[in-house]
C-alpha cells in the first residue's frame, strides 16, 4: 500500500546571481563602519608593517587609523592646501604626500613636522611614492612633469617632461628600483627607467588615465581611465591584453586582492567590481552610497576600505569564524536533545514483546485536507499560506483532480474577497499566470450572478479588470518589439546554400 | 522467398494474471491463477512462481479447487476442456472434453462429481446469451474423458463469473444479470426471480455487477453499477423478500466476497480501496486504501486467514485478515496501448515500458517478473473516471544507462496540453533513478521523438515536437557553484516550419537525422550545421535508422506511402528502395541487422535484412494478425551458436514484439528450445519447501552435492555414516551434562565430526577407481 503522495510544489528558477565560492568569500564581511571625513577621500594606503594601520588622505589632512579603531591614531595637518596621495614607505617608517600647493612633504610616521619638503613642481602634485630601494621619491604633478627626488639630500635627480596633460597617477616597481609608470590625462601611460633620460614604453589608453597598478609579477600592468579597465602585457612591449567595460562611469581606483587572484576596480558609479584575473569575468560586486574615489584592501583581505566623494570612509571587516555561525544574541529556547531520543535507543530485552509502530509521515495542512478530499478546506488552508508558490500548486492540484470548480464555489463575501485579493496579487506573474487565469475565469463564471451585491468584491473585481487590461497592453507592446527584433535578426543572418543531392543524382 | 521452419513465434511471459479470480489453497501456502493459456501457482509468502501448469490450448477462463480433494484444482478454458491438476506437483491428472467455449466454472461441496460451467446458449462463439449447465463428471480411469451429459440449470446468465454464487454450502445458486436476480433452489428445483426498477430515467444505473452469498445464513449480497450494495433476505418466496442497502463506493462495485465464517463482507471497485463491512453491523467499516489500481476480483482463503485482490494493473495483492498487505504479485502491466516505446535498460537488461498510470515498469524478460516501478509523475493518483491523468508518453535511456529521460503529458478537455520533460540520473547507492531536472513545457506541442546521443564525450538529448522545432538539451556542469549538474536547452532548430516526426543518431553520434515530413535532414550535433537534406517523395518519413558496424554509411527511412529507402551517406544518394508498407523499422544494436515489420492485408510480415543488400536474411509471412507497432531487440545473456544462415541473426539478440492485442511475442530457434528443455529438467525442485531466490541458489547447490555424493557412494556397499549418527555426537547428546567436559573442549571435536575427513575421501576415490 503506497502512502499519500504530497502535492508537488513547483520550484521556480531563482533569478539573479548564482551562489559561487567568490560570492561566499566576498559576502563574508561585517556591516560597514562609516567615518565622516572633512572632504573627498582621494587616497587610502595600508602600512606594510604588522598592525597594518592605514593612511587616509582627505582635504588638508592625512589621518592614520588603526585596524580596529574608528578614531584616527595619528593626524598630519601641516598642509597649506588639499593633500594628495599619502603613502607609506615599504618599511612603514616614512610617509610621503603631495599637495595642491606643489610642495611634496615627507613625514616620520611617529613625528608631526615634515622631515623634508621637496619644492620644484609648479602645480599641484597628485602622486608621490617611494621607489623600491627606499631612497628615492617619485612625484607626478599637474605641470605635466614627473620627478625623482633623493631623500637624504632632498634634491631633484631627474625630471621627465614627456606628458602633455596632467599626470594623475603613477606606480613604482616593487622589484626594480629604477622602473616606474605614470598615467596622464593625455590618454597615455608611460614607463620610465631612471637610468635613461627618456620613457622606455608608451601605451595609449584612449581615455584620461585615473589609476595604474602593477601585478605582483610586474609582467602585466593594469590601467583605469574613462569607463575602461585595461590590462597591458609589459613583456610584449606594452601590448593590450584585455579591455574591460563593466562600469558605467569613470573608474577611479584599482586594487589587487591579497593573493593576487582577484582585481578590484572602484568607480564613480558607486560600485566596486571584483574580477577573476584568469578570465577577467566579474565574480562579485559591492554597492556603496556615493561615488568612490579610493579603495584599499588590507593584507589577506581582512578589511575593505573605501573612500567616497562625500567624505565618508567605509570600512568592512571580515567576519571571524565564530561570527559566521549567525547572529549571536538570545539563543532560542529549544527542547533538550534528550526529548528527541527518549526511548528511541532502547534495546528490547530478551522476553520483551516488541510492538512496532510505523513512522508517521508528516503532511502539510493542505495535504491533509486533500487526502480527505475536502477541496474547499484545502484551498482555504493554502490561501492562508504566505508563499504564492504553494497556493498555486494547490490550485493546480485541484484543477488536475477536476474539483477546482467545487473548491471555488460557495464562498461568502469575506472568503471570496480573500481569494480575489490573492488573484490580484499574482495573476499577472508569468510563473503563475497559466494556472491562475483558468481559476479567474472559473470564479467569474461562478459568481457573475451575484456581482453588484457586495461593494468590497465589486471594487476588487474592477481592480482585477484594470490589471488584466494593463497586462494585455504590455503583452501587445512586447509582441511588437519581438516582431521588430525578428526582422532585424533575420536580415543580419547570412544565407547559406545547403548541398542538395538532387543534382548529383543522374 | 523461402519460409524458414526452424524459427517459431512463441509467447514469452507477460500474460494477464488478473483475468479471472485467483484461488488460495486451503493451507494458504499457494495461490492459483489463470495466466494466458496456463495456470500459475505462486507461493503466497515469497511471491515466487512455483509451477506453471501448461496444457490448455486457449485462454484459461477459470480455476477452482476440487471440493472433494483439496490438493487438486479444476481449470476451464476457452478451448472447451476442463482439466484437473495436482498443483503441488504440477501434474495434469485428467482432461474433460466438453466441446463448448467455457466462460466460467463453479463448484460446491454439496454437489460431488458435478461441475457448473457457463457456456453459450447456442454453440457459437458470437452468441450473446449464456446458460449455466451442470456437468456430471464420468468416473473413468482414462486421462482424457469425453463428457456427454450436460443439464441446464439456469438460462440467460451473465458470463461474468462474479455474477454467479452458491449459497449456504450449495443449497441454492444465485445469478444476477442486468436488473434481475435469480435464485435457484436445488432441493425444490424451483427458481425465484427478483428485479429492480430501472433508475435510468433518474440517471442512475442500478444494474447488478456482482454477487456473493452468505456461507451460513440466507443472505445474498449484490453489488450494483451505481456503487450500492444490497443485502437480500427472505428470498425463498416470491413476495415478502426484503433488502437493505449499503453505500460507500462512488462507482460500480466490481466484486464482493463474504469471508468463510460470514462475519465480514469485502467489496472493491475502481476506487482501489478494499472495504471490509461487518456483517449485521454494517456501519462499521475497515478500509485499506491506495492499493494501486481498480480492484477487479477478491478471493478469500478457505480458512479466512488471507485475502487476495486482483487489480486492473495485472497485479495480485495478498492481504492478511488484519487488513495489512503482505505480498504483491505483479505481472507485466499492459494498458490498452504502449505510449512509450519498448526499451531495454542497459544496466539491468530489463524491458522498460509504461506501466501503472504515471509509472515506468522494469520487467525482467528472462525471469518473467516485474523488477520495479519507477514513479515518474509523483502525484497522488485519483481513482475516478473522467479525470485527465498525467501519462508517461516517451522515455529514453542513454547508452550506459546513466541517464533516463521521460516525457509526461496531460491533455485537458478545455485547456492546453501540459508537458513535462524529466531527466533522471542513476544513483549507484540506491540502485535506482533519481530525479535530476524537470523541464515544464519543454515544447509548445506534443513531443514526437526523443533520443540520447550515443557518443561517449557528450551527454546530449534531442527532442522533436509537433510545434515544428527540435531542441537539444545538454548537461550543464556548474562546478563553480553549489548546485549539482542540471540540464538546459542548448539549441533550437527547425526546417521550413515543417513538423519533425522522428530523429536518429548515427552509431558514433557524429550525425543526427530528422524526418521533417517528406524531407530527411542530416545535422552535425557538434556545430549544429545542416549538412544535407534527402527526400524521396511522396509520403512523409515515418521511421529513420542509421546502419551500424559495417553498414554505418547507410541511412534507412520508411515513409507513409509504402516506401523503404536506403541512402548512402557518402554519396548522399539513394542506394536502393523497395515498395513496402513498413509499420516498424527496428535496428539490432548488436549487429548490422534490421527488422522491418510490414503490414499486408490485415496481417504482419517480418523481414530481417542488412542495409548493404536489399535481400532479406530471414522472412516470415503472416506473423500475426493486425499491425505490429512496438518491437525491440533484447540482448541474450548467453550467446547462441547457430550456424544456419537464417537463424544467425538471433545469435546475439532476441526480437520481442507486441501484437495488436498486446501479447508479447518472441522468436525462438530450435537450439534455444533444446536448451530450455534441458534447463527445465534441472529446475525440478522439491516442492515441500516454498521456492525462494535463496532456495534456488542454495537448494540447487545442495541437490547437486547430494547427487555427487550419491554418485560417489553408489559403488560402495554400505553408506558412510551420516554426521548425526557419529559416535561423537551420540556421546555428546546422551551423556548427562554435569559429567561432560567443558564446552570449549567438545567444540573442536564436534566440528571435526561434521567434516568429511580427507582420508575417507581418498579411500572413496580408490574404491571408485578400482572396480
Amino acid at each position: 500500500m503506497a502512502s499519500f503522495k504530497p502535492t508537488k510544489i513547483q520550484i521556480y528558477p531563482q533569478l539573479g546571481a548564482k551562489v559561487t565560492q567568490d560570492t561566499l568569500y566576498w559576502k563574508n564581511y561585517k556591516a560597514p563602519v562609516q567615518v565622516k571625513e572633512f572632504g573627498a577621500i582621494t587616497n587610502i594606503d595600508f602600512s606594510p608593517l604588522a598592525p597594518h594601520n592605514y593612511a587616509v588622505t582627505a582635504s588638508t589632512r592625512i589621518h592614520i587609523y588603526g585596524p580596529f579603531s574608528q578614531e584616527p591614531v595619528k593626524t598630519f595637518t601641516r598642509f597649506k592646501d588639499t593633500a594628495y596621495s599619502g603613502r607609506f614607505r615599504s618599511d612603514g617608517q616614512l610617509l610621503v604626500a603631495g599637495c595642491e600647493d606643489s610642495v611634496v612633504r615627507l613625514f616620520d610616521v611617529s613625528g608631526k613636522v615634515a622631515l623634508r619638503m621637496f619644492k620644484g613642481h609648479t602645480k599641484a602634485v597628485h602622486v608621490a611614492d617611494f621607489t623600491s630601494d627606499c631612497y628615492h621619491i617619485l612625484t607626478c604633478s599637474d605641470d605635466y612633469t614627473c620627478c625623482l627626488w633623493d631623500i637624504p639630500n632632498s634634491t631633484e635627480l631627474t625630471k621627465y617632461k614627456e606628458h602633455s596633460d596632467y599626470i594623475r597617477c603613477g606606480a613604482t616597481s616593487k622589484l626594480n628600483k629604477d622602473l616606474f609608470v605614470t598615467g596622464s590625462y593625455d590618454h597615455t601611460l608611460k614607463m620610465f627607467d631612471a637610468r635613461v633620460q627618456k620613457s622606455v614604453m608608451t601605451m595609449d589608453h584612449n581615455h584620461p588615465v585615473e589609476s595604474v597598478l602593477f601585478y605582483p609579477s610586474e609582467g602585466l600592468l593594469v590601467s583605469a581611465g574613462g569607463r575602461y579597465v585595461k590590462v597591458w602585457d609589459l613583456l610584449k612591449r606594452g601590448q593590450p591584453l584585455v579591455s574591460l567595460k563593466n562600469h558605467h562611469k569613470t573608474v577611479t581606483c584599482l586594487c589587487l586582492s591579497g593573493n593576487g587572484q582577484r582585481l578590484l576596480s572602484a568607480s564613480l558609479d558607486r560600485h566596486v567590481k571584483v574580477y577573476n584575473t584568469t578570465n577577467y569575468k566579474v565574480v562579485h560586486s559591492f554597492d556603496y552610497t556615493a561615488s568612490i574615489l579610493s579603495l584599499a584592501l588590507a593584507p589577506e583581505d581582512e578589511s575593505v576600505v573605501v573612500g567616497m566623494t562625500n567624505g565618508i570612509l567605509s570600512i568592512k571587516h571580515r567576519k571571524t569564524s565564530e561570527e559566521k555561525q549567525g547572529p549571536t544574541g538570545q539563543p532560542r529556547r529549544q527542547p533538550v536533545f534528550r526529548v528527541f531520543v527518549k526511548g528511541r535507543n532502547c534495546v528490547p530485552k530478551q522476553d520483551d514483546f516488541l510492538v512496532s509502530k510505523s513512522a508517521k509521515s508528516h503532511l502539510a495542512k493542505y495535504d491533509k485536507q486533500l487526502k480527505r478530499f475536502n477541496v474547499s478546506k484545502a484551498l482555504d488552508t493554502a490561501l492562508e499560506n504566505r508563499k504564492p508558490e504553494i497556493t498555486v500548486a494547490v490550485i493546480k492540484e485541484l484543477d488536475r483532480r477536476g474539483t477546482l470548480k467545487n473548491a471555488l464555489a460557495g464562498r461568502d463575501e469575506q472568503n471570496l474577497s480573500q481569494l480575489v485579493n490573492f488573484l490580484i496579487g499574482n495573476v499577472v506573474d508569468p510563473r503563475f499566470a497559466p494556472v491562475l487565469v483558468t481559476a479567474t475565469e472559473m470564479i467569474l463564471d461562478i459568481y457573475k450572478a451575484v456581482v453588484g451585491q457586495s461593494s468590497v468584491v465589486d471594487r476588487q473585481l474592477v481592480r482585477l479588470q484594470e490589471l488584466v487590461e494593463r497586462e494585455i497592453d504590455y503583452q501587445q507592446d512586447l509582441l511588437e518589439v519581438l516582431g521588430m527584433l525578428d526582422t532585424l535578426f533575420a536580415s543580419t543572418l547570412p544565407r547559406k546554400e545547403v548541398p542538395c543531392p538532387g543534382n548529383t543524382q543522374l | 522467398m523461402v519460409e524458414h521452419t526452424g524459427i517459431r513465434v512463441v509467447h514469452r511471459g507477460g500474460s494477464k494474471i488478473n483475468f479471472r479470480e485467483p484461488v488460495i489453497t486451503s493451507d494458504s501456502r499457494f495461490l492459483l491463477c489463470g495466466s494466458g493459456e496456463s495456470v500459475k501457482v505462486y507461493s503466497t509468502s515469497t511471491e515466487e512462481c512455483v509451477h506453471d501448469l501448461q496444457g490448455h490450448t486457449d485462454l484459461v477462463t477459470g480455476v477452482v479447487l476440487n471440493p472433494s480433494n483439496h490438493l487438486q484444482a479444476y481449470s476451464c478454458s476457452a478451448d472447451g476442456t476442463v482439466r484437473l491438476w495436482d498443483f503441488t506437483d504440477g501434474i495434469l491428472i485428467k482432461t474433460f472434453i466438453i466441446r463448448y467455449h467455457i466462460f466460467s466454472i463453479h463448484v460446491s461441496e454439496k454437489h460431488v462429481g458435478v461441475l457448473f460451467v457457463v457456456v453459450p446458449m447456442a454453440n457459437e462463439k458470437g452468441s450473446e446469451l449464456f446458460q449455466l449447465v451442470a456437468v456430471h463428471l464420468p468416473r473413468s480411469g482414462d486421462p482424457e474423458v469425453e463428457v456427454g451429459e450436460l443439464s441446464a440449470v439456469l438460462c440467460d446468465v451473465s458470463p461474468n463469473p462474479g455474477a454467479v454464487s452458491f449459497g449456504t454450502g450449495g443449497e441454492y445458486i444465485a445469478a444476477a444479470k442486468g436488473l434481475q436476480l435469480e435464485v435457484f433452489f436445488f432441493k425444490k428445483q424451483k427458481s425465484y426471480r427478483f428485479s429492480l426498477k430501472s433508475g435510468m430515467n433518474k440517471g442512475i444505473n442500478n444494474s447488478f455487477t456482482c454477487i456473493s452469498c452468505h456461507p451460513k445464513e440466507d443472505c445474498i449480497a449484490t453489488g450494483h453499477a451505481d456503487g450500492k450494495i444490497r443485502l437480500w433476505r427472505n428470498f425463498n418466496q416470491k413476495k415478502e423478500y426484503t433488502y437493505s442497502t449499503l453505500h460507500w463506493h462512488h462507482n460500480a462495485v466490481n466484486t464482493l466476497r463474504f469471508t468463510p465464517e460470514g462475519t465480514n463482507l469485502l467489496s472493491g471497485g475502481i476506487e482501489s480501496v478494499l472495504v471490509q463491512w461487518r456483517y449485521t453491523q454494517e456501519n462499521q467499516k475497515d478500509f485499506l486504501p491506495r492499493l494501486g489500481a481498480a480492484i477487479t476480483h477478491i478471493a478469500v482463503s478457505p480458512d479466512g486467514s488471507l485475502f487476495c485482490t486482483s487489480h486492473a494493473d495485472n497485479k495480485i495483492t495478498i492481504i492478511l485478515s488484519s487488513v495489512k498487505v503482505s505480498a504483491i504479485i505483479q505481472g507485466l502491466v499492459k494498458d490498452d496501448c504502449v505510449r512509450t516505446d519498448l526499451m531495454i535498460d542497459p544496466r539491468s537488461k530489463a524491458l522498460v515500458l509504461n506501466g501503472k498510470p504515471g509509472h515506468l515498469q522494469f520487467y525482467s524478460l528472462h525471469r518473467d517478473k516485474q523488477l520495479y516501478n519507477l514513479d515518474i509523475v509523483q502525484q497522488e493518483y485519483i481513482h475516478e473516471q473522467g479525470v485527465d491523468q498525467f501519462q508517461v508518453v516517451k522515455a529514453a535511456f542513454d547508452t550506459h544507462g546513466d541517464w533516463l529521460a521521460t516525457v509526461e503529458e496531460r491533455r485537458q478537455k478545455s485547456s492546453e496540453l501540459e508537458i513535462n520533460l524529466k531527466l533522471w540520473s542513476y544513483d549507484e547507492q540506491t540502485q535506482s533513478f533519481v530525479l535530476n531536472t524537470t523541464v515544464t513545457a519543454p515544447h509548445e506541442d506534443q513531443i514526437t521523438a526523443m533520443c540520447f546521443s550515443p557518443s561517449p564525450e557528450t551527454t546530449l538529448l534531442v527532442t522533436t515536437s509537433l510545434d515544428g522545432h527540435f531542441k537539444a538539451w545538454l548537461l550543464a556542469d556548474h562546478s563553480d557553484t553549489e548546485e549539482s549538474a542540471s540540464w538546459s536547452c542548448d539549441f533550437v532548430g527547425g526546417y521550413h516550419l515543417l513538423k519533425p516526426g522522428c530523429c536518429c543518431f548515427s552509431a558514433d553520434g557524429s550525425l543526427l537525422a530528422f524526418g521533417f515530413q517528406e524531407v530527411v535532414t542530416v545535422w552535425s550535433p557538434t556545430s549544429w550545421e545542416l549538412l544535407t537534406t534527402l527526400s524521396q517523395p511522396p509520403g512523409a518519413v515515418r521511421d529513420l535508422c542509421f546502419g551500424r558496424l559495417s553498414c554505418s554509411k547507410y541511412l534507412l527511412g520508411t515513409s507513409t506511402k509504402n516506401q523503404l529507402c536506403c541512402w548512402n551517406l557518402l554519396t548522399c544518394s539513394l542506394e536502393w528502395n523497395t515498395p513496402m508498407d513498413v509499420s516498424l523499422l527496428q535496428a539490432d544494436p548488436f549487429s548490422e541487422n534490421m527488422a522491418a515489420f510490414c503490414s499486408q492485408s490485415g496481417s504482419t510480415d517480418l523481414f530481417v535484412f542488412k542495409p548493404s543488400e536489399p535481400r532479406p536474411l530471414f522472412s516470415k509471412k503472416a506473423l500475426c494478425t493486425g499491425k505490429v507497432e512496438r518491437a525491440i531487440f533484447a540482448p541474450r545473456d548467453q550467446m547462441l551458436e547457430s550456424s544456419e544462415e537464417y537463424s544467425q541473426w538471433l545469435n546475439r539478440s532476441q526480437l520481442y514484439f507486441l501484437t495488436q492485442h498486446m501479447d508479447l511475442m518472441t522468436f525462438s530457434t530450435k537450439t534455444e528450445e533444446d536448451r530450455l528443455l534441458a534447463s527445465s529438467k534441472q529446475l525440478m525442485v522439491d516442492d515441500s519447501v516454498a521456492i525462494t531466490p535463496f532456495y534456488l541458489l542454495l537448494g540447487r547447490h545442495k541437490q547437486q552435492q547430494q547427487e555427487k555424493q550419491e554418485l560417489l557412494t553408489n559403488p560402495l556397499a554400505e553408506r558412510t555414516p551420516l554426521p548425526q549418527g557419529s559416535i561423537a555426537i551420540k556421546e555428546l547428546l546422551d551423556t548427562p551434562a554435569h559429567v561432560l567436559p567443558s564446552a570449549s573442549f567438545l567444540c573442536s571435536m564436534f566440528v571435526r565430526s561434521l567434516l568429511v575427513s580427507s582420508s575417507s575421501r581418498s579411500k572413496l576415490e580408490d574404491n571408485v577407481c578400482t572396480p
